[in-house]
């Protein structure tokens, strides 16, 4: 019999949900604890050791020179590293500092901005490292969480689908809200793993889960211009949690780049 | 001159984000401890600003993963009181009941997984469940519990996505409320049971008087809306709490230190502080167990907040039960408003202690100045002044006990660091 994996957990700028979806899984807690050595997992347990890790998760997003350096630390000490999470995958919603004056931010916030140090950019892990596994989600998924983790304790390649929250609406049965109320939806344009729980709740997706693979967010914001929504409201629905995304960031960034011509 | 001697412990672990303490020591003198908080900034503050005011509340939920339901009721509050919008007793009772959801999860993670292990020397809750399974399943079923009732209310546990200012997007269906109450049942028998077990433990003798904040309701035991009050007999409407509460930048920590004003002067919100202030008003079932465990009147021992904690567990479950029992969706299930130009404020009590939200808003609804100020950044100060007066009694020890003594005390006040911005790491000089 084979050792069990040792897995460890290591934080950057983030909330805490997402590795708190790990301590969420009630019902699972104590059989994952059981398949692997959690060595590393400063939020659940005084046990620390040092590395090398076999599989370690990653929440958060690089926004000091502290921890640009100490991703590189991590990644040195991980066989299979995967980021977990919006900040991590996409450098989350501290990233609008990216499109601001950093040096405002600190002065805004801190009355002494000399006692902080601070990049003038939140990015993800991948900017930084190279990256085995993304898990999206503001916050992720436990269900693709523990998927994964059941996945890669067992060896094969983990399932989670790569389809966009409409069609999770559809399958649910909720009433499409932009075509029958005309609200704002990210939902063409974001990967399924929340289970589209917002059009359920009477409400516009807010893209939590970022960009889902190919898609053209110019045709949905062109919907939504021709049925009279402000382009300020789309810029600001596609810079939240996943704002500096490949795909969302572009077209933010083109909307402005629109308006101001 | 002999040199300062020094002790350290690079992570404090089980705490929510991260952070470190440093204590110097010279001749067994404490020369300084700081609490360090150096969790990167994210300067929600910042970029609140120029974002839709219906935005807020999803933005805000992502300072903390685990109190998120908190920053979205300071928020909303406060964001009600700048529109001048004034909800119905219906949507009152539901985001009580959505509150009662984030104190049992809260609460129940923090007392089995981060804190008991403390008390039976464990270095997790995981690692406790090998000899204390029965302990650790029940404290975990009633963890879920808490998420179950914000899946419900809110479509999910973490960052939940149905309130929004003026309410809820969508009133739950009663079915679907109803459906929980044969588990708060049982999870009400097991609270009280988990507290009867925390307060069987052996507790460091320490007292420590200071001053209690908490909001303090006249007709209940408060959580969304009262007068801030302290246990030194003031009482301050929340549209006067810049006045008596400020906040000072420090070298040692990205989180703001609060202080009281005049004085400067350390004080503690959270379980300790309101069981203290609002003890009468605990649900009949809590109120109970506290006198048949013979809880004291006040408790003065930080130690303890893991029984406040247990006993808020039990007085959630019954207030929950209560509204699940009686629930009629309201309608509207949000109260609808004009945007205006003007400002509002609000404080609630996330788990944690007091949490305070002020925004200003203009005609078009747009946020043009924000201020939060959570419970852990309030609670930093008067952290350090009980390790300072804890440490006397460890300094006999080895570095390693006095630093484990150190971080056992910090975790008992539940600090969430990433609230505040975040990073512990225990540092002991001595000579």
């Amino acid at each position: 019999m084979t050792a069990k994996p040792r897995l460890a957990v290591f934080k950057f700028a983030s909330c805490d949900g997402c590795q708190l979806s790990l301590l969420d899984c009630e019902d699972e807690l104590l059989a994952v604890a059981g398949a692997v050595e959690i060595v590393h997992f400063a939020e659940a347990t005084s046990r620390m050791e040092p590395g090398p890790y076999d599989i370690v998760l990653v929440e958060g997003s690089i926004t000091t020179p502290d921890d640009a350096a100490r991703i590189q630390d991590v990644r040195a000490n991980a066989r299979f590293l995967m980021t977990i999470g919006a900040c991590a995958t996409a450098g989350g919603i501290q990233s609008l500092r990216n499109w601001a004056d950093h040096q405002e931010f600190l002065q805004a916030v801190y009355a002494r901005p000399e006692y902080i140090s601070s990049l003038a950019t939140s990015t993800a892990i991948a900017d930084h490292v190279p990256v085995d596994f993304e898990l999206r989600g503001c916050p992720i998924s436990r269900q693709q969480l523990l998927e994964v983790l059941v996945a890669l304790i067992d060896g094969r390649k983990p399932q989670t689908p790569g389809h966009g929250v409409c069609l999770d609406c559809k399958r649910r049965g909720s009433v499409c809200i932009t075509v029958a109320r005309g609200v704002p939806c990210m939902g063409p344009l974001t990967q399924s793993g929340c289970g589209a729980i917002c059009p359920a709740f009477d409400r516009g997706c807010y893209g939590c889960f970022g960009p889902a693979p190919q898609v053209q967010p110019r045709s949905l914001t062109g919907h939504l211009l021709e049925q009279g929504a402000p382009p300020r409201q789309l810029v600001q629905l596609l810079r939240n949690f996943n704002g500096f995304a490949p795909e969302f960031r572009g077209e933010s960034e083109r909307l402005i780049s629109q308006q101001e011509t | 001159m002999e040199p300062a001697r020094t002790i350290q412990v690079k992570v404090l672990t089980r705490v929510e984000g991260e952070g470190a303490l440093f204590v110097r020591l010279r001749n067994n003198i404490i020369e300084d401890v700081r609490l360090q908080i150096y969790e990167p900034p994210r300067f929600f503050e910042a970029f609140l600003c120029d974002r839709s005011l219906e935005e807020i509340p999803d933005i805000t939920a992502r300072i903390c993963g685990i109190c998120p339901v908190a920053y979205q009721m300071s928020s909303v509050h406060a964001l009600e009181a700048a529109l001048g919008i004034v909800i119905s007793p219906e949507i009152r009772r539901l985001r009580r009941l959505l509150y009662c959801g984030e104190w049992i999860e809260s609460h129940a993670l923090h007392m089995h997984l981060l804190h008991a292990p403390d008390f039976l020397g464990y270095e997790s809750g995981i690692a406790m469940a090998q000899d204390h399974k029965r302990e650790v399943a029940r404290g975990l079923r009633l963890k879920k519990h808490g998420n179950q009732l914000l899946d419900v209310l809110g479509g999910r546990a973490i960052h939940p996505v149905n309130v929004c200012v003026g309410g809820f997007y969508r009133a739950p269906r009663r079915e679907d409320l109803t459906a929980l109450i044969p588990d708060f049942e049982w999870g009400l028998e097991a609270a009280m049971a988990a507290t009867r077990w925390v307060a069987g433990f052996d507790f460091p003798a320490f007292r420590q008087p200071c001053e209690l904040v908490a909001v303090v309701h006249p007709d209940e035991y408060a959580m969304n809306e009262g007068r801030v009050t302290s246990s030194a007999g003031h009482s301050w409407p929340v549209d006067e709490y810049e006045t008596a509460f400020a906040e000072e930048h420090v070298a040692h920590s990205t989180a703001l230190q609060s202080r009281r004003v005049p004085g400067g002067t350390s004080y503690l919100t959270g379980p300790l502080a309101r069981i203290n202030l609002s003890r009468a008003q605990l649900s009949p079932a809590a109120r109970r167990l506290a006198d048949e465990i013979k809880f004291e009147s006040p408790c003065q021992n930080p130690f303890k907040a893991i029984i406040a904690r247990g006993l808020e567990l039990v007085h959630a479950y019954e207030v929950a039960l209560e509204i699940l029992k009686t629930y009629r969706p309201p309608v509207p299930s949000r109260i609808p408003y004009l945007h205006r130009q003007g400002s509002g404020c609000a404080a609630t009590e996330a788990p944690r202690g007091l949490l305070y939200n002020r925004y200003t808003v203009d005609a078009t609804g747009q946020v043009t100045a924000s201020r939060i100020v959570p419970p852990t950044a309030q609670n930093q100060r008067q952290i350090e002044q009980d390790l300072r007066d804890h440490l006397p009694g460890l300094l006999h020890l080895g570095d390693a006990e006095v630093a484990l003594g150190c971080e056992r005390l910090v975790r008992s006040y539940d600090p969430c660091i990433s609230c505040s911005t975040h990073f512990l790491q225990l540092k002991l000089e001595r000579s």
